[in-house]
């Protein structure tokens, strides 16, 4: 199995609040990894460190041996890794299917190529049949998945989804475990921020747990379910299943 | 109606118009950037041509091709000082008009284009010369009825284009835009430079036909607003918006100004094209052509599934 993201003793401060505090973690190709941890815990800063939209203070991140927490986040795309937004951000003025369109033209600038591409998108987040619409006529549900077919449109190795059940009812939710699970068995790399336990314990290979920007612990769901520490970060000290 | 030449050199100035509004539309309609200064660009165009002609009687084709290249490259470097030092938004829509500030104050105290006196071209002998771009008013007439046509299939052709679905998704999200790939940076200054270097091709064709130019009026601020209104007025990031936008806002003022000048109330046109620009941004924010198109649509379909409809009609 091979390793396709590696973070290094990742650090980040704003000021004098250390929001991600030695982090490091790997990801291995094709599987669906999860970043928890309660409020606050420093999940969408790590987040933004891998995708390049913030700059570490130290560490490192290397994406197929190379270091990318240097580059931009137009370059870390090129390269390989979507993202999506925690707060859904369609382009208004577009149809579904435009905005769709536009992390094609991240490898062609042939129209229709990226028009099919976009098709092939929307298809494997279910949201073909909405791709004439205009992008803030869509449900919450639907703009998540618009954001997911976005991401998937820039052809990536690997998807950054940041919270992309937040907010979302249980049988929204499970549609969209059975979207991600598909794209997993289709070779894709996962990394999930999310804050709902039982959906990360359903989709996730392995999680990873953070609480006030340092890792507590690492492994399969149901182990670190069962860890002492994590249960104390979400439920307070001195409570024990 | 071509026949009276009061109506040809006023649709001359329209159509001169349009395009200068096209230019502007394709930098803030489709690209998303600000542009208060695009005098500035017009104005390097207009004393390409002048200059070139006037001074050694080289062929305004060279000019315009001349004043082209110098608004580009001065556009391009505009936007990269500006965004390489973050600075965007309004602050570049204030950085452009102090840089057209500065040209214009420059070329005013500059000998060698005339100065505060301005240029002048030779007066038009009565022949065509499409060599040396020369005519009757019937001629530039028509001149300007290409170029208008050109800036209209050109905004179409870009906004089909990649570049056109890549700078309409900068415009709304830029950072959104950047996470898919977008090198937004370089978008930026591409959409800049082809904007100034249009606004230039106007600025060459609006001296020819004025037959002088003069720093205050081709260089100043009234003419970096007048650029801007049929945009605004006809509906921004539209094709046909600053066609539609000319056609009614530039004869209301020029019938106003006539009507001021005859009933002696000074400055009338201002007064009237003040008011129309506030009921059109009130109550047809998104311009005059949409809310065209919007009619259309709602005549054409049953009104309860229009939308949908003739979305799918297209396919």
């Amino acid at each position: 199995m091979t390793t396709l993201l590696e973070v290094e003793n990742l650090s980040r401060s704003f000021g004098g609040l250390v929001a991600v505090k030695d982090v490091s973690f790997s990801l291995r190709a094709g599987r669906i990894t999860a970043l928890i941890g309660p409020n606050g815990a420093g999940k969408t800063t790590c987040f933004n460190l891998v995708a390049g939209a913030l700059k570490p203070t130290s560490g490192r991140v290397l994406f197929e041996g190379r270091q990318i927490d240097n580059s931009p986040p137009e370059t870390v795309c090129r390269m390989g890794i979507a993202r999506t937004f925690q707060i859904v951000r369609p382009m208004r003025e577009m149809s579904v299917l435009e905005n769709a369109m536009i992390g094609a033209f991240s490898w062609t600038r042939n129209v229709s190529e990226a028009r099919s591409k976009a098709y092939e998108s929307l298809e494997s987040v279910g949201l073909a049949a909405k791709a004439h619409a205009r992008a803030d006529q869509l449900t919450l549900p639907d703009r998540k998945m618009l954001e997911t077919a976005k991401a998937l449109s820039t052809r990536p190795k690997l998807l950054l989804l940041d919270e992309v059940m937040a907010g979302l009812r249980p049988t929204e939710a499970a549609g969209i475990v059975d979207v991600l699970q598909r794209l997993a068995e289709g070779g894709l790399t996962i990394l999930l921020v999310e804050h709902v336990m039982r959906i990360v314990m359903e989709v996730a290979s392995r999680v990873v747990v953070l609480h006030h920007g340092a890792k507590i612990a690492e492994g399969p769901p149901e182990e670190v379910v069962a860890d002492p520490k994590v249960l104390e970060s979400y439920l307070g000290a001195g409570f024990h299943a | 109606m071509l026949a009276n030449p009061y109506v040809i050199s006023l649709m001359t100035i329209v159509l001169l118009f349009t395009f200068l509004g096209q230019s502007w539309n394709l930098m803030l309609g489709i690209g998303g950037q600000l542009s208060i200064g695009h005098a500035l660009f017009v104005g390097l165009g207009a004393y390409s041509v002048g200059v070139l002609y006037v001074k050694y009687g080289i062929s305004p084709w060279v000019g315009l091709l001349t004043g082209m290249i110098l608004a580009g490259s001065v556009g391009a470097s505009i936007a990269w000082l500006s965004f390489r030092f973050q600075v965007r938004g309004i602050y570049f829509a204030l950085l452009t008009i102090a840089a057209a500030e500065f040209a214009r104050i420059m070329f005013s105290g500059w000998e060698f284009v005339g100065a505060m006196q301005g240029l002048f071209f030779p007066a038009p002998t009565g022949g065509i010369e499409i060599s040396m771009l020369r005519g009757d008013t019937r001629f530039y007439y028509f001149v300007a009825l290409a170029l208008a046509a050109l800036g209209i299939i050109g905004t179409e052709f870009i906004s089909r284009s990649y570049l056109g679905y890549v700078w309409r998704a900068m415009r709304d999200d830029e950072s959104a835009a950047r996470a898919l790939g977008v090198r937004t940076f370089q978008h930026k200054i591409l959409v800049i430079s082809i904007s100034a270097a249009t606004a230039a091709a106007g600025g060459g064709v609006l001296a020819l036909v004025q037959g002088s130019i003069f720093p205050d009026s081709i260089m100043g601020m009234g003419l970096s607003v007048d650029v801007l209104i049929g945009p605004v007025v006809g509906g921004l990031g539209t094709t046909f918006g600053p066609l539609v936008g000319s056609l009614a806002a530039i004869p209301l003022n020029h019938l106003m100004s006539a009507l001021g000048d005859s009933l002696r109330i000074p400055g009338l046109n201002n007064i009237t094209y003040g008011v129309v620009l506030i009921s059109v941004v009130w109550f047809l924010p998104d311009g005059i052509w949409p809310a065209i198109v919007r009619l259309c649509k709602a005549i054409q379909a049953p009104p309860t599934a229009w939308l949908w409809q003739s979305r799918k009609v297209e396919e």
